[in-house]
């Protein structure tokens, strides 16, 4: 083995280790933030708990019966806060929650901002526009499942928690009454169509999910990508889980419409078993996109402010590619994360101040200096301007896939 | 199903010669179906004809994944760093800025991240990916490394990069010369360089000379 060799091998070991040295300090650090998991955690819960005891007025409107259905949400709350909370200590999740708050709250764009938000919330959360983006029947498949569930959460959580009860109107008993929190809030003859809707909004709920689990089952069993890359635990688990809650609550309502009851202690528990499974499944499985999602709002904002701030130029070819404030803020994560992208002796200074085309063609230029002397062709004259890489083939689909890397690769 | 470990991915951009064989291939592939996850460039095409194409390096430390404040990119237990999951991805555009190789892309319209997955459907079952199985000059390859010695006598597989102060190990091997001393690529010890190719030194509008 060569001395230059001997060197470069030695330099990659101490680049290694000083990599997991810093993993490792990093997992020392951990542990305050475990802690600061679990204290939030038990904090969110408690407030819940408090909430619970508030809205259904010292329990006097809790339903015992619904007692399991209450703790399970209980840990999952603390679960999902604890998650939460160890997802934003990550370097890169906490720089990035930071900063789309700050875009957020920046002066002069804050009204701006506050339309911008409604605007999203509009088309990314509720209607999914960018699901249907990427596959109109993939779109119908999330929409179908998660208003299903936004139904069935709007409506089974605040019965839960003892927040809304119904009760026969004293002196008319043809009339019921809604009461939140304690308060009446409107009323309702018990067989008018209102009653049938509203008394039947968990089968409505169910026949959405239902609907949507269809369409993505079927997805899973005929697409060969989704078959290829596609895992039990993370994408089956929670369809199956999904279809469980809505047959037997199905059941349920068969049970005691159809059937005069048969089974329908039997039915309950399998119903409260599938329910309770879901909610412990909540913050460890693909269920947890529904908390990580709206981080894509704040994401919108900083690039927006970015845009409209001082722009990257590719140290290498010169031309402008990101925003500066993304291209510092990711030499803050990397070297948080123990990367050692720097650069000495070099105008770059840093590795991430050269765009990605520039990248690309380093490693081709790279190459090619290993074969100068072996292979045919000839080092160039020192052109007087580093040329910028450009796509063989820019058409959309082939080259950039959107606007975002036409950015990045220079239009 | 993982990927049988004897078959490796083996890039030699010096062999590309920028037919994008690879680039319509690759749009044919299950996962992404109608678009293309592979870099085609001109490294600089007023003065030199020589092109890069980029696949996923499937590095061993994904900067990618590791630099994405969702969670979103995986790596599996065979080493290929997938796509982004689709739950998952924010589109912060963080991942095609921060890979040293330049290969993800973002997919604006879609608010998601795409990038090479080593033809997975493919390769899991014993396949070659897309864009190896039609490469004319084979600058993409994929087979065992005793193949690439019995092909390549003159070549040696590499796959591991410098970067500044930073050394990456990847997946996939890139092809240098067998005498050559060297085990690691510095990609950033070569950024300056000029482009490979031939001076053209005929001026086909000067007038004729005697």
């Amino acid at each position: 083995m060569g001395k230059g060799r001997e060197e470069a091998r030695l330099g990659g070991e101490q680049h290694q280790h000083s990599l997991a040295e810093a993993r490792d300090v990093k997992a020392w650090r951990m542990r305050p933030e475990v802690f600061q998991a679990v204290a939030r955690g038990a904090v969110v819960t408690a407030l819940l708990g408090v909430s619970i005891l508030v809205g259904s007025r010292s329990l006097a409107h809790f339903d015992a019966a619904l007692v399991a259905y209450t703790f399970s949400i209980l840990f999952a709350t603390f679960g999902l806060t604890y998650r939460y909370s160890m997802w934003l200590s990550r370097p890169p999740t906490a720089l990035y929650w930071r900063r789309g708050w700050q875009a957020f709250f920046k002066k002069g764009w804050r009204l701006r901002n506050a339309l911008f938000w409604v605007r999203r919330i509009g088309e990314d959360v509720l209607a999914n526009r960018f699901i249907i983006k990427r596959d109109r029947l993939r779109g119908l498949t999330h929409l179908l499942i998660m208003w299903g569930c936004i139904l069935a959460v709007a409506i089974t959580f605040p019965l839960v928690f003892g927040w809304l009860h119904f009760r026969p109107v004293p002196g008319d008993l043809s009339l019921y009454e809604a009461m939140v929190f304690g308060f009446p809030a409107f009323r309702f003859p018990h067989d008018s169509a209102v009653a049938f809707f509203l008394f039947h909004g968990l089968v409505w709920a169910s026949f959405l999910v239902l609907g949507g689990v269809a369409l993505a089952v079927r997805r899973r069993m005929r697409d060969e990508g989704a078959a290829a890359v596609q895992r039990f635990a993370e994408d089956f688990m929670p369809l199956l889980l999904l279809f469980a809650v809505s047959l037997t609550g199905l059941m349920l309502t068969a049970s005691y419409t159809w059937m005069k009851g048969y089974g329908f202690t039997f039915i309950a528990i399998l119903h409260a078993i599938t329910v309770i499974a879901t909610f412990l499944w909540l913050p460890f499985g693909k269920f947890f996109h529904i908390f990580q999602r709206p981080a894509q709002l704040g994401v919108g904002f900083y690039k927006d402010v970015g845009r409209s701030e001082a722009l990257a130029r590719c140290r290498r070819c010169g031309h402008e590619f990101t925003s500066q404030m993304h291209a510092e803020d990711l030499i803050e994560v990397e070297r948080a994360l123990g990367y050692r992208y720097e650069i000495p002796g070099s105008p770059a200074e840093h590795y991430q101040w050269i765009c990605p085309p520039c990248r690309r063609a380093s490693f081709a230029l790279a190459q090619s200096l290993l074969w100068r002397g072996t292979r045919g062709g000839e080092r160039l004259a020192e052109p007087a301007a580093i040329a910028m890489p450009v796509h063989v083939n820019s058409c959309l689909g082939e080259g950039p896939l959107g606007s975002e890397d036409q950015e990045n690769f220079h239009p | 199903m993982p990927v049988p470990e004897k078959n490796e991915f083996f890039v030699d951009p010096g062999r590309c010669i920028g037919c994008q064989s690879c680039v319509q291939a690759c749009t044919e592939c299950d996962t992404h179906k109608g678009q293309s996850m592979i870099q085609l460039d001109f490294i600089d095409r007023s003065a030199s004809t020589q092109t890069v194409p980029i696949v996923c390096m499937h590095c061993d430390s994904p900067t990618c994944a590791e630099v994405c404040p969702a969670d979103a990119i995986k790596r599996t237990e065979d080493g290929i760093v997938q796509t982004a999951r689709k739950p998952r991805c924010i589109a912060c555009n963080n991942c095609v800025l921060a890979c040293p190789f330049g290969v993800p892309k973002m997919n604006t319209g879609m608010n998601l991240m795409m990038k090479c997955d080593m033809c997975y459907d493919r390769t899991s079952i014993g396949l070659k990916p897309m864009c190896a199985s039609v490469c004319p000059s084979q600058a993409l390859a994929f087979g065992t490394r005793e193949e690439m010695a019995r092909l390549r006598p003159n070549a040696q597989p590499l796959n591991t990069f410098r970067f500044g102060n930073q050394l990456i190990r990847t997946k996939v091997n890139v092809m240098a010369p067998r005498t050559s001393s060297e085990d690691h690529v510095d990609v950033t010890a070569a950024m300056y360089e000029p482009a490979i190719g031939h001076d053209v030194l005929d001026d086909v509008f000067a007038e004729e000379q005697p």
